[in-house]
């Protein structure tokens, strides 16, 4: 019997393969990750265990004994080298073809580099994707090292706060006006670049990293974009990911944003799905990709039921968190297309929420040690209602009591 | 090693056993128990590890942050004398015979 495979064994291969076990499938299942370990959670990577917090076999999503009691062949540290995508067949690495009853494409997303023109390649220039990369940069948290981090995503701040934590010295560089220009609103940005300005972290902005230089294949220098040169002991690269489309887009599958699905997660091929961060998806009117844990465990387990022929359209909740020093971000919808930014002071010192709004509509919420306001914002936002801005702006209003409206339309 | 049971919503009764250090959450991960998702592995931002803790043990247990207090206000049917996220429940041996009830939907 021809088995159900997946490519790559991360956060949504391993969701897809026991949901596919959890609906009752109980034929055979093939997990194939490029990964020597069973599959990990990756955002502890640039938090506890960055700090050391974690024992190693702690970042496993389930227990290495999981797979085998499940009947679910995981087969790790084995690249999938092509798919011929009308037979379903997969070439290994090694050689083995593998033809498959149905093929679910979980590849994730690859960290950009720095080109090895720009010093990419030199020894203490790392980026911050797998497992593997978090335990080769780990010997370099030494007390009193400096450490260039470029780019100010999430993944960068979280590295920046680590390193801050542990003693290091920290510069980071954005090439953009500010930091999280992506992803977040001006009112966000600033209460993280304060946050980390309390901790000695000099934060660059509207600054790129021109050249890293060194010495014996080591980096020892930045050369700047504003002509300044610094010296640095380690450089962190966090300037974002692309999806992991190589697979698909050799098979002639459609790439757009990722690798193109529908609402069940079937791509333009027959019997090959994909999700988590390679798949791009109909979200709202629009077509959206996610990077994100919740995305990946959801989309996963929707595929998994489409592959059964038991699929509903996949219905994306958005959310993502970050934790950086002792704050806690929890972001609930997505921000684009936002006009407005209110500000919601928290009932705790250092608490805070910004709320994102199209004209009346509610779209998202970043949520700063403030979890009653991040539960709040997200329910209302999955219940399609919005809260009244003045009174929202107002913390004397409980949130309990916030005036709602049902916008029918974004402005 | 510190044993454990879950109770899950259909009445099955997990026996496990997990080493002091790791989380409650964790040795559920471990026990494959349904029912408890841990979307947020553990960061205390996500909800969905909510459990019931038996009475008897409630007093043996950390308390909890302000944080996991706001998370519980919002699970569903929260219970103030047993509800815990169970990620914010770090095992020790005096915990050791703890039994807890996975409620029947989380979020
Ligand atoms: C440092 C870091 C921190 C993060 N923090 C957060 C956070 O706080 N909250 C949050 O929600 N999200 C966070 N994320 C994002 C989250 O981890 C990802 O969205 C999630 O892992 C996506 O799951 P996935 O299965 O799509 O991809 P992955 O988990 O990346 O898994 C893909 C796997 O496929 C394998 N693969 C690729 N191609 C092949 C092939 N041809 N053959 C075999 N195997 C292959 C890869 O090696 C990889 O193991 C973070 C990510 C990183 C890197
Ligand atoms: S696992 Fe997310 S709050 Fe416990």
């Amino acid at each position: 019997m021809r088995p159900i495979a997946i490519v790559g064994a991360g956060q949504a291969g391993s969701a897809l393969a026991a949901k596919l076990r959890a609906l009752g499938h109980d034929g055979p299942i093939k997990l194939i990750g490029a990964e020597p370990v069973p599959p990990y959670q990756r955002p502890p990577l640039s938090k506890k265990y960055l700090l050391g917090e974690l024992e190693r076999d702690r970042l496993y999503l389930r227990p290495e004994t999981f797979y085998a009691e499940n009947g679910i062949e995981l087969i790790t540290g084995t690249r999938v080298a092509a798919l011929e995508a009308a037979e379903k067949v997969l070439l290994l690495k090694d050689g083995t073809r593998l033809a498959c009853a149905a093929i679910a494409l979980c590849t994730g997303a690859d960290p950009i580099r720095l080109p090895p023109a720009l010093g990419g390649a030199l020894g203490g220039v790392y980026t911050m994707r797998n497992l593997a990369d978090a335990e080769a940069m780990a010997p370099e948290f030494r007390e009193g090292a400096r450490v260039l981090i470029v780019g100010g995503g999430y993944i960068g701040l979280e590295a920046a706060a680590v390193a801050a934590s542990k003693g290091l010295r920290v510069t980071l560089v954005e090439m953009a006006p500010r930091i999280l220009a992506r992803v977040a609103c001006t009112e966000t940005a600033s209460w993280f670049r304060a946050l980390h300005e309390s901790h000695d972290v000099k934060i660059r902005e509207g600054t790129g990293l021109s050249e890293l230089r060194g010495s014996q294949g080591r980096v020892s220098h930045a050369r700047l974009s504003d002509g300044t040169e610094i010296a640095v002991d380690f450089v962190i690269v966090g300037i974002g990911v692309r999806p992991g489309t190589e697979l698909a887009e050799a098979a002639g599958l459609t790439i757009d944003n990722g690798i193109r699905t529908d609402a069940f997660g079937a791509t333009s091929a027959p019997g090959i799905f994909a999700a988590g961060d390679c798949a791009s998806f109909p979200h709202q009117g629009c077509r959206i990709r996610l990077e994100s844990v919740p995305n990946a465990i959801d989309q996963a387990e929707a595929v998994a039921a489409a592959m059964l022929g038991q699929g509903v359209p996949y219905v994306a909740r958005p959310w993502f968190w970050s934790d950086q020093y002792d704050v806690k971000l929890q972001i609930a919808g997505l921000n684009s297309g936002h006009d407005t930014v209110v500000v919601r002071p928290g009932d705790r010192p250092g608490s805070q929420s910004h709320w994102y709004f199209a004209g009346p509509k509610l779209l998202a919420l970043d949520a700063m040690n403030d979890p009653r306001a991040y539960m709040t914002g997200k329910r209302l936002i999955e219940a399609g209602l919005s809260p009244e801005r003045n009174a929202l702006a107002d913390p004397a209003i409980p949130l309990k009591s916030l005036p709602l409206s049902e916008p029918v339309e974004a402005l | 090693m510190i044993s454990l049971t879950f109770l899950t919503a259909d009445g099955t009764r997990i026996d496990t056993e997990a080493r002091p250090g790791v989380s409650l959450m964790e040795a559920a991960r471990n026990a494959s128990v349904p029912g408890i998702l841990a979307e947020c592995g553990g960061a205390c931002s996500c909800s969905t590890c909510h459990v019931y803790v038996e009475p008897g043990f409630a007093g043996l247990l950390p308390p909890a942050s302000e944080g996991e207090l706001d998370l519980l206000d919002f699970v569903c049917e929260p219970d103030p004398e047993r509800s815990r996220l169970s990620c914010q429940i770090t095992l020790t041996e005096a915990l050791s015979g703890l039994t807890v009830t996975v409620p029947e939907r989380q979020g």
